[in-house]
């Protein structure tokens, strides 16, 4: 108890000693001004269970999520020591669920991996150096704003052939200039400010001065967007498997098990219905927790 | 020699028809190791004069020389090692996520300074903040410390010159004081030549030998602090300053 109080006084001091301690007391600031709020750490509670599903799924499965029985096919939740029922082929809800998991979150990385990093790239590029090629990179990013995210998904699907992949790369190629303009607006407001005159009188030049003066302004308000975004990435991509230009069975992606279980929803209701209200929680989750890291991330709040 | 040479500069925004001369055919020269004071009303182009020496403000004709270097449009890395600058408003000019020791490392680092640690040490003590200070976060200092880590910033790398963009306005009274005491000694300890811009007449005989009186952008008069103590101005528009600020005084 003692040691744990200590190391509490440690990040809360007024006078850190080390760059180490004032980085981690800022951090630990962040952290308990989003433990203060509720909601956003119910959406962390949800992103952890999920997140630990999909490490622990091996161990966590009761079946295999391949294994098709078709004896067993379209029982009710609970029946035959099926914890959430069996698919049209007889595979067991629950474990495709949890195999599924690691499919969302393989999309979600790939595409946070992607979309912001280009984004930030163009937009504060574009916002920091100004003039022509200001106007050539955000032209660049209206274009690709004008393309309909379905529509280019499926002209990949139907150019390299359909899978997790070309959803994603499609994904991501559509979703990074709204990143880029927040990225732009947010350079164009911090580019003229003193601290940043400060740092050119200081012989900066403008690799350092972007890279690290302005990405780390632009990056809270971009996670705040990421977040927010997350929900709807993983509905596109749910989306994409419904169409089946996602991922093709017999792979449990959650949007591709709607898509199955649709010709038995009147009948049997769960095998649409599970993997709806997995994908419904977890954007509702990513949705909270954007709304903390907000209140966490503004930079112009500055805790105080 | 002197620190300062300014040969008609002439500063202007904007292009064509929306273009407006922010500063007029201004020319004056400031001797090494001197203080002189800018002082105008606001729009003047007081600040604006700062500013293009400091290479800020890319549009500008006539000649500036400046520790011995002429400027083009562009300033060298040495140019930054002799000339720094202070700004206005302490609560803008540090980066809102960097630490005091960020702040003043970096500026070191850029001038390839050696043994940056027991110099941030030093600059430290020397702006009146103890090694407490040093890993703060600017939103945990007041207004007047942030002002004395910006002097700190300026005085990194040891430069000749320094450019005061009216360093005290933003702050209280009491605290004015501290940061016009703290300049005043930086000045004799390291043997500084200052550019001081101010709208207040008191700050800037505080703390300058010589004055430069502007109007729209133009220069109404050069005149000694001494002068101006007996209020031998002989421009109506200085005299007209003067009267205010001794009636705001009373």
């Amino acid at each position: 108890m003692s040691t744990s109080q200590g190391l509490r006084a440690w990040l809360l001091t007024e006078e850190p000693t080390s760059r180490r301690q004032a980085r981690m007391a800022a951090w630990y600031k962040g952290w308990l001004t989003l433990r203060s709020n509720t909601l956003a750490m119910l959406g962390l509670m949800v992103l952890v269970v999920l997140l630990l599903a999909a490490i622990f799924a091996p161990l966590l499965a009761t079946h295999d999520p391949f294994a098709q029985d078709l004896g067993q096919r379209l029982l009710a939740p609970g029946e035959g020591g099926h914890l959430l029922g069996t698919d049209s082929l007889g595979r067991d809800i629950y474990s495709r669920l949890l195999y599924g998991a690691r499919i969302s979150i393989y999309i979600v990385a790939l595409v946070v991996m992607v979309a912001p990093v280009v984004g930030l790239i163009v937009g504060t590029v574009a916002g920091y150096a100004g003039g022509w090629i200001d106007v050539l990179l955000m032209r660049m990013t209206d274009i690709f704003l004008a393309f309909p995210r379905l529509i280019l998904a499926l002209a990949f699907v139907a150019a390299l052939g359909a899978g997790i992949e070309n959803a994603v790369l499609a994904i991501s190629l559509t979703a990074w200039p709204p990143y880029a303009r927040i990225a732009r607006a947010e350079t164009l407001t911090i580019r003229n400010s003193d601290y940043i005159h400060a740092i050119r009188l200081q012989g900066a030049g403008p690799l350092r001065i972007v890279t690290q003066h302005i990405w780390p302004l632009c990056i809270s308000s971009l996670v705040i967007r990421v977040t927010l975004d997350m929900a709807g990435i993983i509905l596109t991509a749910a989306g994409l498997g419904f169409l089946g230009l996602g991922a093709q069975p017999p792979s449990p992606e959650w949007g591709a098990m709607i898509s199955e279980g649709r010709k038995y929803i009147l009948d049997s209701w769960w095998v649409a219905t599970i993997p709806g209200i997995a994908i419904f929680s977890i954007s509702l989750a990513f949705n909270l927790l954007g709304d903390g890291l907000r209140d966490v991330l503004d930079p112009k709040e500055g805790q105080s | 020699m002197s620190a300062i040479d300014i040969r008609n500069l002439t500063v202007w925004f904007g292009h064509g028809a929306d273009r407006a001369d922010a500063v007029r055919d201004v020319s004056f020269e400031v001797a090494d190791g001197e203080s002189f004071g800018l002082v105008g009303e606001s729009g003047s182009g007081k600040s604006t004069i700062l500013r293009a020496i400091a290479g800020l403000v890319p549009t500008w004709s006539g000649q500036m020389t400046v520790a011995g270097e002429t400027l083009g449009p562009k300033r060298s890395k040495s140019f930054y090692r002799k000339v720094q600058m202070v700004f206005q408003d302490p609560y803008a000019s540090l980066h809102p996520r960097h630490t005091v020791d960020r702040v003043l490392s970096e500026a070191m680092q850029l001038h390839g300074v050696r043994d940056i640690d027991t110099r941030i040490g030093r600059l430290l003590d020397d702006v009146g903040l103890g090694p407490g200070f040093r890993f703060r976060y600017p939103h945990q200092l007041s207004g007047g410390q942030r002002q004395r880590v910006a002097i700190a910033r300026a005085l990194a790398c040891d430069p000749a010159i320094v450019l005061l963009d009216e360093p005290t306005s933003a702050l209280d009274v009491s605290v004015q004081a501290e940061i016009l005491n703290l300049l005043t000694d930086l000045r004799q300890e390291h043997k500084l030549t200052y550019v001081m811009v101010s709208h207040d007449l008191g700050v800037v005989g505080h703390l300058c030998e010589r004055i430069g009186v502007m109007q729209e952008g133009r220069f109404v008069e050069v005149l000694s602090v001494e002068a101006m103590r007996r209020q031998q101005a002989e421009a109506p528009y200085t005299r007209h300053l003067l009267e205010s600020s001794i009636n705001s005084i009373r």
